[in-house]
């Protein structure tokens, strides 16, 4: 059952990508809004397709890679959708897309077999410290992919070469500030799905922190991630250093997420 | 019914004979009054902006109409015909619907692609509608003409892009900060160019204009006219790090601001962007300082490079324009012979109509002899002959989408048969038809 929707999703997603990169080199307003609502069907098909595995499994479906790669998608999309309204910047959609569905395709890629829960993961903790691990994720990934076009735009305009992608890019301006938002929204979330780690840790493990490759590499991306805030707040980093420090940011969240995941052995290592 | 077009513009004749043909828009009513009671002419716009004057007009005989015209934009200014005549085209048929397409899409523009001339040729039709002048051709042509003007506009970019230096500068400083409304703009110097582009700004919204000039009283005036302050020159570098564009066009012949003094400025701001915009030959801005981070630099040949471009792109989508503005006249054409078709029809009918009762009448005459029952008889048989007979033609004559092919018929029932076909619905308060738009 919960399959088919991960094709539907799939599916979905790969239509609304298709679309809003027509929309980056052809736009008009029917194309921009036709990719707004096949986005939108694929996040509600996604909604279900989450609910129903809930349903099915009886706990968070947030424990392999199928399930974790799977949900990461679904918040970067509703993260997208939120500021898609908010800034009106729908070419965002272009560089979002992409990234949403290549997450959903490697998720297909691993088995997504519903096993007996593992006994560690068995607790309350699961659901409030993935979700919140992961929605922060999810604006990490906006501010990237703000964080690129940043770079593009400014390029464009240091070099002077002013071609067709330049016009359809949004203004510097808007772009930091959605790198801005993302990273005021993306690290409270980090931190309290640190903090929560660090709970469920000592309820599960018998200790708060044990510098578990997991562990270490989360602290890793906080710091980075509080290294750009600080730096935004008083000196005033702005511009391309702030989208440098979000794409950079956004690779070592990829690696804690990902790579402790597949490379190094640890209690994290969930497949 | 014909449209044809008579007029001039900057493509035919200079300025001085122009602004002498041209119509004041206040008084438009007694030229369009004159216009339409010419004989030939049943429906009349004048269009009259700084770059042409022309006249739309409906007519039966082209050649007659169109010289009916060209002597009336003469007479009405008392300007000698022979001064005036070589100026002048007259366009008639598909040439005179191009024509009307192409400039109400801003394809016959001084600089392609400006909007302000669809607005005229609507202003124009306004007083014409207002004063009667126009009627069903004309109300029908001209919705056409603004229907195709909107396609091109919407589906092509002719008019997306910045074809003046002070307006590349504004373009430019919106990719850069988005909303200009909480910017501030410094003005160093009070050169021409600059203060063109500083008003291009204050329209656009910025918040604050500062001027710093080396005369403080011209400085002041300047910044009289665009609601802003002046400044010392001297105490220019106290007040830069409050500017996010800065425009500059001094005179002097060495860089005044460098980017040693810009990282400092920077600081000051938090790093916040600051946009220059050089426009002074010999150069006030050191280049180095675009290599400063979060810093845009462009000078004079930078901003004529963006004009360019954009004039280039301009070009390339006009070339789709054309193709817009083509696939629409044989719509267009089709409609306008279409008019024709169903008088002509009227007329063969009734002329036939006519043979076969004089005939009939004339057989019933001869043979006193015939019952009524044959009478009735010969009726219906003569009836069928020429519905027969007129069958096949009715049909080839009404179907749509033969181009010029029906006028040809058309001319030739006509000359064949004798006919003078009635004009269907000329009176001029027939609503326009906006079926296409």
């Amino acid at each position: 059952m919960s399959e088919h929707f991960h094709l539907l999703v799939l599916l979905l997603y790969g239509a609304a990508t298709l679309l809003y990169l027509l929309y980056l080199v052809r736009p008009s307003n029917v194309v921009g809004r036709v990719s707004r609502w096949v986005l939108a069907a694929g996040f509600f098909c996604h909604c279900l397709f989450t609910f129903f595995r809930y349903l099915e499994a009886g706990y968070t479906p947030i424990t392999n890679l199928h399930e974790s790669l799977s949900f990461f998608s679904l918040t970067i999309v509703g993260v997208f959708i939120a500021f898609q309204h908010r800034y009106r910047a729908a070419i965002l959609g272009s560089f979002v897309t992409p990234l949403a569905l290549i997450v959903m395709l490697v998720s297909a890629t691993f088995p997504s077999a519903i096993v007996p829960l593992n006994p560690a993961l068995q607790s309350r903790w699961l659901g409030i410290h993935t979700v919140t691990a992961f929605a922060g994720y999810a604006a990490f990934a906006i501010a990237f992919c703000a964080g690129v076009m940043y770079l593009l735009q400014e390029h464009f305009l240091k070099k002077k070469k002013l071609g067709a992608l330049y016009r359809r890019l949004p203004s510097l301006e808007i772009l930091d500030d959605i790198n801005y938002r993302c990273l005021t929204i993306g690290f409270p979330l980090l931190t309290v799905a640190i903090i929560t780690g660090a709970i469920w840790a000592e309820t599960a493990w018998g200790s708060y922190w044990s510098w578990d490759p997991k562990e270490t590499w989360s602290l890793i991306t906080w710091f980075v991630y509080a290294a750009l805030l600080h730096g935004r707040l008083t000196t005033g980093w702005r511009g391309s250093r702030a989208a440098i420090l979000a794409i950079v940011g956004f690779c070592v969240l990829l690696f804690t997420f990902l790579g402790v995941n597949l490379l190094l052995p640890g209690l994290h290592s969930y497949r | 019914m014909n449209i044809i077009v008579v007029g001039l513009s900057h493509h035919s004749a200079p300025i001085e004979i122009r602004e002498k043909l041209a119509f004041d828009a206040n008084a438009i009513e007694a030229p369009l009054r004159q216009l339409v009671a010419l004989p030939d002419i049943a429906e009349g716009v004048i269009v009259s902006t700084c770059n042409r004057v022309e006249v739309y007009a409906v007519t039966r005989d082209i050649a007659a109409g169109i010289a009916r015209i060209k002597r009336f934009l003469a007479d009405f200014h008392d300007l000698p015909f022979d001064g005036v005549e070589p100026h002048l085209y007259g366009y008639h048929g598909e040439h005179a619907i191009r024509h009307v397409f192409r400039v109400a899409a801003s394809l016959d523009s001084l600089v392609v692609g400006e909007p302000q001339i669809l607005g005229q040729i609507k202003a124009a039709y306004g007083y014409a509608a207002e004063y009667k002048a126009s009627g069903l051709v004309l109300n029908r042509f001209l919705h056409k003409a603004f229907s195709v003007a909107k396609r091109v506009r919407t589906e092509t970019r002719i008019a997306s892009s910045a074809v003046s230096i002070a307006f590349a500068a504004v373009e430019l400083a919106k990719k850069i900060f988005g909303d200009l409304s909480d910017k501030a703009v410094l003005l160093i110097g009070a050169g021409e160019m600059g203060e063109l582009a500083a008003k291009h700004f204050v329209s656009s919204g910025v918040r604050d204009v500062f001027v710093a000039n080396r005369t403080l009283e011209r400085g002041e005036r300047l910044a009289g006219e665009f609601g802003g302050r002046a400044v010392r020159f001297d105490d220019l570098f106290d007040h830069l790090h409050k500017a996010d564009i800065v425009l500059s066009s001094t005179g002097a012949c060495h860089h005044i601001i460098g980017p040693k003094e810009v990282a400092e400025v920077l600081r000051r701001r938090k790093l916040r962007p600051m946009f220059f915009i050089d426009i002074a030959v010999p150069r006030d801005i050191d280049p180095a300082v675009n290599n400063l981070e979060n810093v845009y630099l462009y000078n004079t040949d930078d901003l004529q490079g963006v004009v360019e471009l954009n004039l280039e792109q301009r070009r390339r989508e006009a070339q789709k324009a054309e193709e817009i503005v083509a696939g629409e006249i044989g719509q267009f054409l089709a409609w306008l012979s279409s008019l024709e078709v169903v008088p002509t029809i009227v007329a063969l009918r009734s002329r036939f109509e006519d043979i076969r009762r004089a005939e009939l009448a004339k057989t019933c005459a001869a043979w006193k002899d015939l019952s009524p029952e044959e009478e009735k008889r010969l009726e219906s048989l003569t009836n069928a002959l020429v519905n027969k007979l007129l069958h096949v033609p009715t049909n080839v004559l009404k179907q749509p989408g033969q181009g010029n092919r029906t006028d040809l018929y058309l001319d030739a029932l006509r000359s064949l048969f004798a006919l003078s076909p009635e004009p269907l619905a000329m009176q001029n308060d027939v609503p326009p038809d906006n079926g296409e738009e």
